[in-house]
C-alpha cells in the first residue's frame, strides 16, 4: 500500500514536470499565465539547470507554433520542396529552435513582467502587448507577442517582437541570406542547422 | 560660396539616388561588407568589448551619468529633426528636456526631465529623410561605425552639418562663446558607443551565440530598428505571415 502511494505521488510529480500546464484560451490571459509560470520556474533556485531546460522545452512545444515559425522562416522556397525534405527541415528546425531558446533563457534574471493589453488583428492573429519593467540595470522593454488563434481553444505563439524587432523576421532573413548565397540550395541551410544543433 | 553649392548638389544627388533605390534589403557590395563586418567583429573583440566590460564594472551612478550626458548632447540634434518632421510637440519636449537636464541636471549628468514627463526621443537626419518617404537605398557596412544604408550615410553627413555640438567641436566654430575641438567630438562618440555596448552586453552575446549567419541577423535587426524609429512606433508592421496555416 505504501509502495503504491509513493508510486502515485511519483507519477504525479513527474507528470507535473514533464507535461506543460494548459493555459487560458484568451490570448491576453494565455500570455500572462504562461510568462508568470515561466518566471516562477526559471527563478526557482531549487530547480536544477537540466530541469529548467526540460521545462522550457515542454512549455515551448506545447505553446509555440514551432512548425509554423519553421515554415515562415523558410520563406517562399517551402513551396518548391518535397515532403521528405520539409519533414527533415522540421525536425532540424525544432532542435535548432529549442536549443536557441534554452540558450537565450538560461541567463534569466528575476525581472518584473506585465501584460498591458491586446489587439485583435483578425480571426487568426492577436497581438498581446507587454513590458518588462524598468530595473536598475536596464530601461523598460516593450514586448509584443503574435498569437496565432486559428484554433480559438488553443492559442499558439508565432512571434516575439522586442522593441519593434521581430525575432521571426530576423530568423527568416538570416535563413534567406544562407539560401541566397548558395543558389537557393536547401541542403546548405540544413547543413548549417545540423552544425548548430550538434555544436 | 562654391563649396556650399557643391555640398547642396552632392546632398541633392544622394537624396535622388536614395529615393530611387529604396529597397534597403538589397546589398550595395555584399562581399566587401561581409569583409568589413568581420573586421568590425575583430575591432569589437579587441577594443570595444573589453572597454565595455570595464565600463560595466564602474559604479552605477557613473554609468548612468555617462548615459545621461551623451543622451542630453544628442538632444541637440533631435530638436531640429523634430522640427523638420513637423513634430513640434516632440521638439518642445526635447528642448525642455535639454534645458532642464543641462541646468538642474548638472550639464546633463542627471535626468530630472524624465521625472517631469519630458520625452527625449532621438532623431537624426536619416530618420527625417525616411519620414519624408526617402527609401533606405542599398545596405552596406562601414569600418568601425557598422551597418548603414545609403540614406543613413547621407543622414550622417547631414547630422554633422546640422548638429550644434558637431559645429562647435568637429568644425571648431564658436557659438555663444562656447568652443571645443575634434577630440571632444570623437570622445563623446566613443563614450556613446561604449555605453551602448555595455548596456547590450547580454544581447550581443546571445545574438552571436544563436545566429547561423550573424551578418544577416545584424542587417535584419539594423533595418527593422531604423524602420521602427522612422515610424516612431515599437509595433512591428510586418504582416507577411499572410495565409500561412498548418
Amino acid at each position: 500500500m505504501r509502495k503504491l502511494f509513493f508510486l502515485i505521488i511519483s507519477v504525479f510529480l513527474i507528470s507535473k514536470i514533464a507535461f506543460a500546464v494548459t493555459y487560458n484560451s484568451n490570448p491576453k490571459i494565455f500570455i500572462s499565465e504562461l510568462v508568470d509560470d515561466a518566471i516562477k520556474t526559471l527563478s526557482d533556485k531549487s530547480i536544477t539547470k537540466q530541469e529548467k531546460n526540460k521545462f522550457i522545452e515542454e512549455i515551448a512545444k506545447a505553446n509555440v507554433d514551432i512548425k509554423g515559425i519553421g515554415l515562415y522562416t523558410l520563406g517562399k522556397i517551402r513551396k518548391d520542396l518535397d515532403e521528405k525534405t520539409i519533414s527533415e527541415y522540421h525536425v532540424l528546425f525544432e532542435k535548432y529552435f529549442l536549443k536557441s531558446l534554452i540558450s537565450r533563457l538560461t541567463d534569466y534574471s528575476d525581472q518584473k513582467f506585465s501584460v498591458i493589453d491586446s489587439t485583435q488583428k483578425n480571426a487568426k492573429y492577436t497581438i498581446v502587448h507587454s513590458k518588462i519593467e524598468e530595473g536598475s540595470a536596464q530601461p523598460e522593454i516593450k514586448i509584443d507577442w503574435r498569437v496565432y488563434t486559428k484554433n480559438p481553444q488553443k492559442p499558439l505563439i508565432r512571434d516575439l517582437i522586442v522593441e519593434g524587432l521581430s525575432l521571426a523576421k530576423t530568423q527568416k532573413e538570416e535563413f534567406a541570406s544562407i539560401l541566397n548565397s548558395n543558389d537557393m540550395d536547401i541542403n546548405a541551410l540544413l547543413n548549417k542547422l545540423r552544425e548548430f544543433v550538434s555544436s | 560660396m562654391l563649396s556650399k553649392t557643391l555640398k547642396i548638389f552632392v546632398f541633392g544627388g544622394y537624396l535622388f539616388f536614395a529615393s530611387v533605390a529604396n529597397a534597403s534589403d538589397k546589398e550595395c557590395f555584399e562581399k566587401v561588407s561581409r569583409g568589413i563586418f568581420k573586421f568590425n567583429q575583430g575591432f569589437d573583440n579587441v577594443i570595444l568589448e573589453p572597454l565595455a566590460k570595464g565600463y560595466n564594472k564602474l559604479p552605477e551612478p557613473i554609468r548612468n551619468g555617462t548615459g545621461n550626458f551623451t543622451s542630453n548632447i544628442a538632444t541637440l540634434l533631435s530638436i531640429p529633426n523634430h522640427m523638420l518632421q513637423g513634430e513640434f510637440k516632440m521638439a518642445g519636449h526635447a528642448t525642455g528636456s535639454f534645458l532642464v537636464n543641462t541646468t538642474v541636471g548638472i550639464l546633463g549628468l542627471a535626468n530630472p526631465a524624465s521625472a517631469l514627463g519630458l520625452k527625449n526621443q532621438k532623431e537624426d537626419i536619416g530618420q527625417t529623410l525616411g519620414s519624408y518617404g526617402v527609401g533606405g537605398g542599398c545596405y552596406f557596412v562601414i569600418p568601425v561605425l557598422g551597418p548603414t544604408t545609403l540614406r543613413d550615410t547621407v543622414g550622417m553627413v547631414g547630422d554633422n552639418l546640422v548638429d550644434p555640438f558637431a559645429r562647435i567641436t568637429w568644425h571648431e566654430r564658436e557659438i555663444k562663446s562656447i568652443s571645443g575641438t575634434k577630440v571632444d567630438y570623437v570622445g563623446l562618440k566613443a563614450a556613446t558607443a561604449i555605453d551602448f555596448r555595455g548596456d547590450n552586453m547580454t544581447n550581443f552575446e546571445s545574438l552571436e551565440k544563436n545566429s547561423i549567419d550573424l551578418y544577416a541577423a545584424t542587417k535584419s535587426l539594423y533595418l527593422q530598428n531604423r524602420q521602427k524609429k522612422i515610424n516612431n512606433s515599437s509595433e512591428s508592421n510586418d504582416d507577411d505571415w499572410g495565409n500561412l496555416d498548418n
